[in-house]
């Protein structure tokens, strides 16, 4: 179902058995046991057409997903989409031509970035083949999920948009 | 002596990883290689010793592009060797999902990956800056194959509704109504969109190519046919390993494929447009001459309209298919396996899709070999630019190995596909 107008929507990208990429796909399944019942969570797999399919609808969205910008393992990025350009290559390991940075600027280019666009990017560690996170990287996807919530639960710049929080 | 070197070690919008490296000595190219540096996958070494049934699921793990060619080559693959025939409505959907593959991936490509090379911007995101209604209706034409994907497939990336005997399930007549105007919409869009790419500039180059593609009596060969070739191929497929060899080359981790007789081949949109031309639907043989292409094209930059042409012949076959659809009584036959060897071809977005399989009288696979288009077309990447980069040779450097990017983007190289693989080089002194 199409996230409604206003209903805030959260992305977890990632590979499931490329190890560490699968941390957003982590925090997503973790956001949708504890997250009050109107949040939409998705998982997706940072196909970017689809990605851009997905918040076309939604005001504010929340996106998670591994980076390897080659900071600390574990380190995590907050980026606010409509202040910062995403760099190139950020959300690699993506063999997608066409993957979330290049969605996020694309749809900037066109106009269609949602009104709020918050990205959490969590440094990977290892993007092998298989399954199960790093430590660091377990750690960092539950500091991730507190943060989310208290995105949702608290005065972030998201409140504007979900006064009913 | 003077020399240089035109060297990309990432080559960018391209599906996976690779490289290219061209060195120039004196004016002279002296060596050309193009790599595929993705690590090797084993696919075929972990198909020994699995069921039948599961070599269309696993098979389609090897690319998040083009898995419904890998899902029906695997099918066609074991159902020919066990004397199979599936319904023809059953038929009809697998052309049909084809199509929406066909179409995602296409519209991919022309729109966001290749169309910017001839438009002068880095990447399609600086393209529809400039062009957003460009960029949008490409966006929106592959939308509709995705959509396909899902409602056939039961999910956009790496559906699961293709089995050995059928489809594990087949959607209603009103499932696919709402796709009617969809469809049409898309059809009139694509048509637009041959248009469109022929108004852009493009390289007087043409290739002697031999052009390799499925050819079938009754239709644009997507699902089944007869390898044939412009320069008198035309075999069917058990007699591949006859006519066609893999080599191993110690830089790139794709084996080449060559044709025994003639070596370097090229497969994909342009070889079937080249071979198949007759068989396309009267409106798309209708647009394609309305861009001034004839039967035969020999440009590698124009496979940017051929897959345009492509997109649109996409859009008017599912619209067929969906007006003579009836659902059919079952979706699968039982399939009785039998010690055989199964051979199966479909043509992939990026072209012909060889699988062959050696399996037991209680249907295990003892061995496996598996050829993407990826792989076959490298030697005729390289060819390309033996050939092209002596007669742009006096670019300079930065423009020249962007030229050089160019000619790869023209095979929409899928390198995931290919390693069993871009990077740049130019070395100019």
């Amino acid at each position: 179902m199409p996230p409604s107008k206003s209903a805030p929507l959260i992305i977890g990208l990632g590979n499931e058995y490329r190890r560490d990429d699968a941390v957003g796909l982590v925090v997503a399944r973790r956001l949708k046991e504890a997250a009050p019942e109107h949040v939409c969570v998705l998982e997706e797999t940072g196909e970017g057409a689809a990605l851009m399919e997905s918040w076309k609808d939604a005001d504010a969205v929340i996106l998670i997903d591994a980076v390897r910008s080659g900071a600390k393992p574990g380190t995590l990025h907050r980026l606010d989409a409509h202040t910062q350009p995403i760099p190139t290559g950020f959300f690699h390991y993506s063999t997608h031509a066409f993957g979330a940075a290049e969605a996020i600027e694309l749809a900037r280019a066109l106009g269609q970035l949602p009104p709020h666009l918050i990205v959490y990017g969590i440094e990977g560690k290892t993007f092998e083949a298989g399954l199960g996170l790093s430590p660091e990287i377990e750690k960092a996807a539950q500091e991730v999920v507190e943060r989310v919530l208290g995105d949702l639960h608290t005065g972030s710049i998201l409140q504007a948009f979900w006064p009913v929080l | 002596m003077k020399s240089r070197t035109i060297k990309v070690d990432y080559l960018a919008r391209v599906e996976g990883e690779g490289a290219l490296y061209v060195k120039i000595r004196d004016n002279t190219v002296t060596d050309v290689k193009f790599k595929i540096w993705e690590p090797p996958r084993f696919f075929e070494a972990f198909l020994r010793g699995r069921n039948h049934s599961e070599a269309p699921d696993i098979t389609a793990r090897i690319c998040g592009i083009c898995p419904i060619a890998y899902q029906v080559a695997a099918a066609h693959a074991m159902e020919s060797a066990f004397g199979v025939t599936v319904d023809r409505q059953v038929r009809a959907l697998r052309r049909l999902i084809y199509c929406g593959e066909w179409i995602e991936s296409h519209a991919l490509h022309v729109f966001l990956l290749h169309a910017p090379d001839f438009l002068g911007y880095d990447d399609g995101i600086q393209m529809a800056k400039d062009h957003p209604e460009v960029v949008q209706k490409g966006l929106q034409l592959k939308k509709v194959g995705n959509g396909l994907m899902a409602l056939l497939g039961g999910r956009e990336v790496h559906p699961i509704n293709i089995c050995v005997g059928g489809l594990y399930r087949a959607p209603t007549k009103r499932e696919l109504a709402p796709f009617i105007d969809k469809l049409k919409w898309g059809r009139d869009a694509a048509l637009e969109a041959v248009r469109w790419t022929a108004t852009l500039p493009f390289p007087d180059f043409e290739q002697d190519y031999e052009f390799v593609a499925l050819r079938h009596p009754d239709e644009y060969a997507i699902t089944e046919g007869r390898l044939v070739s412009n320069k008198g191929l035309d075999i069917a497929l058990s007699e591949y390993d006859d006519h066609f060899v893999e080599e191993h080359v110690p830089y790139t981790n794709a084996l080449h494929s060559t044709l025994k007789e003639r070596g370097a081949y090229l497969v994909g949109p342009l070889a079937r447009y080249n071979v198949n031309f007759d068989k396309l639907s009267p409106l798309a043989q209708q647009a394609a001459r309305d861009a001034g292409l004839g039967p035969v094209c020999l440009n590698p930059f124009k496979s940017i309209i051929v897959r345009s042409v492509e997109i649109l012949y996409a859009y008017d076959e599912a619209l067929r298919i969906i007006d003579g659809y009836e659902m059919p009584e079952r979706p699968a036959v039982e399939v009785q396996p039998r010690a055989a060897t199964a051979y199966g071809c479909t043509e992939a977005p990026r072209g012909s899709l060889y699988h062959r399989y050696r399996v037991d009288d209680q249907g295990v696979i003892l061995d496996a070999k598996i050829v993407a288009p990826t792989s076959q077309n490298q030697k005729s990447v390289e060819s390309d630019l033996w050939q092209f980069v002596p007669k742009y040779i006096d670019l300079p450097s930065e423009k020249l190995s962007w030229q050089c990017e160019q000619v790869i983007r023209n095979y929409d190289p899928c390198i995931s596909c290919a390693t069993h693989f871009l990077k740049l080089h130019i070395d100019r002194e």
